[in-house]
């Protein structure tokens, strides 16, 4: 268990100092940071290439390294990448009609929420004015015999 | 009204069990759809594992024929699995099989062809990766399918055996070859 630990301490310590890349300015390693969290490692599904120690999130890595180098905006890294591993590596998924269901469930189904709960509430409405208007009538026939 | 509210709670449920048995048929969501497929295969200029020390490929040695593209590694165990299907396919139809030695040490990869056979007319060293990212490869074995104009025209990840080469390769061959893309031939 011990070991286990150990292992797992020393791999997290390696990948935050795996690249070993020196930037040249902290607003570059702000970038790399930035970018290298928006791509999903294709390989472990649930983490970043930030955070991946596997060794395709490191050639990635790697890859995004030598495109800031040259000069690529985040756009055109971006494509690079989705490009050849699909959208699947890009966690804020693209705008197009296979995605659709992903954009506009969250609004069809807080549209639908808010329609039962306005009949439900007008209902409530409706009960009360019912109750309102039988007691004015037994107050009015009480009143007349 | 109030009849129409008892189905409610029917409706609710056939949804819910529409959308979960979709959940069970959808594919393997390790499964990554090919970004590539029917792009130009990229450029590269890479060592060749045999051969002279200093000899080197690139994208224009792929072109001519109809090829598999074979991306595997002597760490991987499943290109093991798959390589008695890859020696049959060579030596049963004559297929070009080209091998891309993905992030391996060359020495233990001649060793390996020499201990169980080289099905690859010749295999191009990516010792770092790059190709395969410019490949979209995220794990070894994965078998493109190139044409001859180096167009990649499938993809197959995970181990080439007889059902995927029945199924799945043998067919897109079949049909590339119809439509006037000869293996063998000379044509771009």
């Amino acid at each position: 268990m011990g070991v286990v630990l150990l292992l797992a301490v020393a791999t997290c310590l390696g990948a935050s100092a795996i690249d070993g890349f020196d930037f040249p300015d902290p607003e570059t390693a702000d970038r790399y940071q930035r970018l290298t969290t928006e791509f999903r490692c294709p390989k472990c599904l649930n983490e970043s290439i930030a955070s991946s120690g596997a060794p395709i999130a490191v050639d990635l890595r790697r890859t995004v390294r030598r495109l800031m180098e040259e000069g690529a905006t985040d756009d055109a890294i971006r494509s690079h990448l989705q490009e050849r591993y699909g959208d699947f590596v890009l966690y804020d998924p693209p705008f197009e009609p296979s995605t659709w269901f992903l954009w506009f469930s969250p609004v069809v189904l807080l549209l639908v929420v808010a329609w039962v709960l306005m009949r439900i509430a007008r209902r409530d409405v409706a009960r009360e004015t019912e109750s309102d208007d039988l007691a004015r009538a037994r107050r009015l026939l009480r009143d007349s015999g | 009204m109030n009849r129409a509210k008892l189905f409610v709670p029917v409706t609710v449920f056939g949804v819910l069990a529409i959308v979960l048995v979709l959940g069970f048929t959808l594919r393997d969501p390790k499964l990554l759809p090919s970004a590539l497929v029917d792009k130009p295969f990229p450029g590269f200029d890479l060592p060749l594992l045999a051969g002279e020390p200093d000899a080197r490929a690139s994208r224009s040695n792929l072109l001519g024929e109809i090829r598999l593209v074979n991306v595997w590694a002597t760490w991987c165990p499943t290109c093991l699995a798959e390589h008695g299907e890859l020696m049959r396919i060579r030596e049963k139809t004559g297929l070009s099989i080209v091998g891309i030695s993905y992030k391996d040490d060359s020495r233990q990869a001649r060793a390996w062809l020499k201990e169980y056979g080289d099905p690859y007319d010749f295999n191009i060293v990516d010792a770092n990766g790059d190709l395969g990212v410019d490949l979209g490869v995220y794990g070894a074995p994965e078998t493109f399918l190139v044409d001859a104009g180096g167009v990649i025209r499938y993809k197959h990840v995970g181990d080439v055996n007889p059902g995927v080469w029945k199924d799945e390769l043998a067919p897109r061959i079949a049909a590339l070859e119809a439509s006037g893309d000869i293996p063998g031939g000379n044509a771009p």
